[in-house]
């Protein structure tokens, strides 16, 4: 399987991947950027360890504490763990359903450019003047007193890195719908798939509320617009329920392509076809459903009274109910299987009792009484980072083994791989586990220090050692994925043996038009369906071999969300009197809807793919595009 | 006898504490060694829902480890194709029926005790007599301290909640400025101290806190405020009623007691008008209302800590006074050198300073 990309020069891969709409290289982008936050994140949780290691600790300042707080939870969800996520979906979902490229190349190009612009302007906020420093949160009264600029790079930040998340969901929502291979009906999508298009349908509905949000806030710190100035007549606590409105549903779009991962994984691994397909599809969209009407139960202190905390609280256990089929039929799937242990499947096995452990505390939450004890205390820090980290950086870790060689065409280290499991793995819970009885020994959370005389150095002390491991774990990762690559031992179609959806049917990585034929869909499941029945062709098809048509590459999408970019420093710095502010801000605007202009004068019809060529491929040609 | 009964019951007390102090920090601040009803509550809720956790926990444990240990594929044949079963409506039905029922195990307290902590019903109610018959606190969050007013009594203090043991108390929470959330672990849960409503709850404080090591329950800010929001900490007495009632005569005393010796005496004209004007910002007068622009400083000299966290010696008054930029970043108190005319305090003022202060006292 001879590959282009190392032919041509480094300054031409460069470009490649500037101007791709191929889903699949866009997955690699938001694999690499999603990647960088991640460590990003990592050295900023690293640094809030080292601080709470010990009493008194003065290693960071408290403004400076507030801001890598700030920072770690809005790189970690927004720009690690969501990006990430998206790589799976990008690489996975079209080819688990037999398409050729998502619905809207030219929008997925642009939906990446986007987030990775925002993530880069929210992080350059480090060196302009200080970044962000009221939470991930951003609760409005102390986002509005804020006095550096690192709210506005927060706002503005978030809006365009969520306009490109947008997109995103839309285009994989139309993908899903519109593009499913002849014989793929809705019940017969593989589970990633329906979990992406449950999450993607989460995006849609729950970014318009945290744009809303962030634009009032724009508004408020840019031009005094006092949405939420109390002094004249604003309400804070409307910002508390935009941004849970979308909080809560975020949380739900982060661990649900998680779910769908490991549903993919126990079902591989243990040769077994999902124990109630049907009960998880089901419970996937209840759970999506639920998602939107429980999130004031991020706000039960605030005082909204007992019946709103009564009805709310009974409506978030409702949740544990969904939650608790998908855990039971997972079991299910693996009991009475043949389970292998690999890498990602060592992973799945712990994600269950990791997330159990989050899922249970979550119920505790939801006793509103109760909450009001473990609210903003370190108990609600163990517990989400249970569900995360338990849940969606488990899931990540695992999709990164399990879809490495699908994306690169090469297997990551299985050796290392344990050992990157078993240090994360206990790390973590060396890490959170301790953090519940810190919470319940009366520890607030976000606090940049605490006194000798309150009983936490130990449990502290512990939590901080659990983070070491964490961070040797994710370090050993990155020295299997420099191995891998030097090595480069290629591989086949089905690297796992027993993979049993359409794009382990396709070599790794697939031809840049995934499919030279549409396949024919027979059932859940499809490809285990055509091995089990003995299929030499690997599948049947749909569709006669002819010419494929296929979209051209385009920078449009780089040079619009580079004028966006721009733009933004215009807008965030016209406020200080700076004379050159006002002309950046035009620049980026002309950049942006010149080139968004230029898009819509322009006709880019494509290309085709021959017969000729797709054949030369299938002799083991080309197949990594043009 | 009944002497005997509340020996027997501290006794009883402290063997429980002794055990748990080990793993459930410290009786002043733990949510897991209650010390009043509200934080009691609470923790049985725990508790009870930690028993059902307990139970699901231990079913999927069970489920768990036997899938994997039965069904490895070293065991079962390396060859092995299971068969592909699609699923069971029975078992379905189990696994969601069962959560049903333990969720409403769960939901019945939740609901009943979610409107039990929220009535304040009886807040102001009056007795015969026509004063209120309940105790009511006015707090306000301020940028890392608190002011405690007590409306009925006309007195007002700061960092230092006295309570009455035994009643309840009902607190109305409001902020001066950024939203803070006020918490006593060991007493009661937190609820959020806005800037644009006043919330309202009750608590009630069973152990009078000269039984703790330190002498008082510990309070926090538990809503990120700023950058000293870890250090805007108060502290809370808790003294049984007829101690209560001689606090505030003491402090509705208007006048507080003149300075004793001649280092606190040259301390208080420091503190005054013609001085450093401290007092323009520092009421040393316990009776009055809300609203001050720093901390009432009347019952200084009982205090457990300075600003609310250091230990309460001399040193840290100084320190304080000449850079609290130092000791709680981004707080609103002036450099002692500003109102100094630009020159640090010597040695010598910051004696009688603290001198001063350390006299300001409303307890015999």
């Amino acid at each position: 399987m001879s590959s282009t990309a190392q032919k041509k020069g480094f300054g031409a891969t460069i470009w490649d991947f500037m101007t791709t709409v191929d889903h699949k290289k866009i997955a690699i982008l938001y694999l690499i950027s999603g990647g960088f936050f991640f460590l990003v994140g990592g050295v900023e949780a690293m640094l809030i360890r080292i601080q709470l290691a010990k009493a008194g600790n003065d290693f960071l300042s408290a403004g400076t504490y507030n801001e890598v707080i700030t920072m770690h939870g809005t790189t970690m969800i927004f720009l690690a763990a969501m990006p990430i996520l998206l790589a799976f979906m990008n690489a996975v979902m079209p080819l688990q359903i037999g398409a050729r490229d998502v619905a809207f190349p030219f929008l997925n190009s642009l939906g990446f450019w986007l987030f990775f612009f925002g993530g880069i302007f929210l992080n350059l906020s480090w060196f302009m003047g200080g970044a962000p420093d009221a939470g991930w949160t951003n609760y409005a009264s102390l986002a509005l007193a804020s006095e550096s600029h690192g709210i506005d790079f927060y706002a503005l930040g978030l809006t365009i890195s969520g306009f490109g998340t947008l997109i995103a969901g839309i285009n994989f929502l139309v993908t899903i719908i519109n593009m499913r291979a002849p014989g793929m009906t809705y019940m017969r999508m593989p589970m990633f798939t329906w979990t992406t298009f449950v999450a993607s349908a989460l995006i849609l509905l729950a970014f318009p509320p945290l744009t809303v949000g962030l634009f009032t806030m724009v508004f408020d710190r840019m031009f005094g617009a006092n949405f939420f100035a109390v002094e004249m007549g604003g309400n804070t606590i409307i910002w508390e329920h935009l941004f849970w409105i979308f909080g809560h549903p975020e949380v739900y779009i982060l661990i649900l392509p998680a779910f769908g991962i490991f549903s993919e994984i126990f079902a591989i691994f243990s040769r077994k076809r999902l124990f109630g397909y049907t009960a998880l599809v089901f419970a996937t969209i209840l759970i999506g459903f639920y998602g939107f009407m429980v999130w004031a139960h991020h706000m039960f202190t605030v005082g909204l009274g007992p019946t709103a905390n009564a009805v709310f609280a009974l409506a978030t256990m409702i949740i544990a109910v969904p939650t608790g089929i998908k855990i039971f039929n997972w079991l299910l799937t693996i009991w009475g299987g043949s389970i292998s242990f690999t890498v990602p499947m060592i992973y799945a096995i712990a994600f269950i009792p990791s997330f159990v452990a989050g899922g249970v505390t979550g119920v505790m939450q939801a006793i509103a009484p109760l909450d009001y004890q473990l609210h903003d205390s370190y108990f609600i820090v163990a517990h989400f980072h249970y569900v995360i980290v338990g849940g969606t950086v488990l899931g990540i870790l695992a999709g990164t083994h399990l879809y490495w060689p699908k994306m690169f065409g090469t297997m990551l280290s299985e050796k290392l791989g344990k050992w990157t499991f078993w240090f994360f793995f206990i790390g973590f819970h060396l890490t959170f586990f301790i953090q519940h009885f810190l919470g319940l020994m009366g520890m607030p959370r976000r606090v940049y220090t605490f006194g000798a005389d309150q009983g936490w150095d130990l449990f502290n002390a512990i939590s901080s050692s659990g983070a070491a491991l964490m961070a040797i774990g994710v370090i050993i990762l990155l020295v299997n994925v420099v191995l891998t690559t030097v090595k480069n031992e290629r591989i086949g179609n089905d690297p796992w043996g027993d993979g049993r959806t359409l794009e382990w049917a396709i070599p790794s990585p697939p031809p840049f038009y995934n499919f030279a034929q549409t396949p024919l869909v027979r059932g859940l499941d499809t490809y285990w369906i055509e091995k089990m029945d003995g299929n030499e062709k690997g599948m049947i098809y749909a569709e006669p071999l002819e010419d494929i048509h296929m979209p051209n590459s385009s920078i449009i999408p780089f040079v619009m969300s580079f004028g966006m970019f721009v733009a933004s420093f215009g807008a965030l710095y016209f406020l200080d009197d700076k004379v050159w502010a006002l002309p950046v801000l035009i620049i980026g605007l002309v950049i942006l809807f010149g080139s968004m202009l230029l898009r819509s004068l322009k006709d880019d019809l494509g290309f085709y793919v021959t017969k000729a060529e797709l054949l030369k491929d299938a002799k083991g040609g080309n197949t990594n595009g043009h | 006898m009944m002497k005997g009964i509340k020996k027997w019951r501290l006794f009883a007390l402290m063997t429980i504490l002794l055990v748990f102090l080990a793993g459930c920090g410290r009786e002043e601040i733990s949510t897991l060694i209650p010390a009043g009803k509200v934080a009691q509550d609470q923790f049985n809720l725990l508790i009870l829902s930690s028993v059902v956790m307990a139970f699901v926990i231990i079913v999927v444990s069970i489920i768990f480890v036997l899938a994997i240990v039965k069904f490895r594929r070293s065991k079962v044949g390396e060859d092995m194709i299971p068969e592909q079963i699609e699923g069971s409506v029975r078992l379905e039905f189990i696994w969601t029926a069962v959560p049903i029922v333990l969720l409403l195990i769960l939901a019945v307290p939740t609901v009943y005790s979610t409107f039990d902590l929220a009535d304040v019903s009886t807040m102001d109610v009056e007795a015969k007599d026509g004063n209120a018959s309940n105790l009511t606190v006015n707090v306000t969050g301020n940028l890392y301290w608190w002011e405690f007013e007590y409306p009925e009594q006309g007195i007002v203090t700061a960092q230092e909640l006295v309570v009455p043991t035994d009643e309840r108390v009902y607190f109305n929470l409001i902020s001066a400025d950024i939203k803070h959330s006020f918490w006593i672990p060991s007493i009661g849960g937190k609820l959020d101290v806005n800037p644009e409503n006043v919330n309202t709850f009750y608590l009630e404080f069973d152990r009078e806190s000269a039984e703790l090591d330190d002498g008082v329950f510990y309070g926090k800010c538990a809503e990120l405020c700023g950058p000293s929001h870890a250090l805007m900490d108060f502290k809370v007495k808790s003294v049984d009623r007829e101690e209560f009632d001689q606090w505030v005569t003491a402090m509705q005393a208007e006048k507080p007691a003149a300075a004793e010796g001649d280092l606190a005496q040259q301390g208080e004209e420091l503190f005054g008008a013609d001085g450093l004007a401290c007092i323009s910002c520092h009421a040393t007068s316990g009776a009055g209302g809300t609203g001050g622009v720093g901390p009432n400083l009347a019952t200084f000299g009982d205090r457990n800590r300075v600003a609310g966290y250091l230990e309460h010696d001399e040193e840290n008054i100084k320190n304080w006074i000449q850079d609290p930029q130092e000791y709680k970043p981004g707080n609103l108190m002036p450099e002692a050198s500003s109102l100094n005319n630009g020159k640090d305090l010597s040695d010598q003022e910051l004696d009688a300073l603290a001198a001063y202060l350390m006299g300001l006292s409303v307890e015999e």
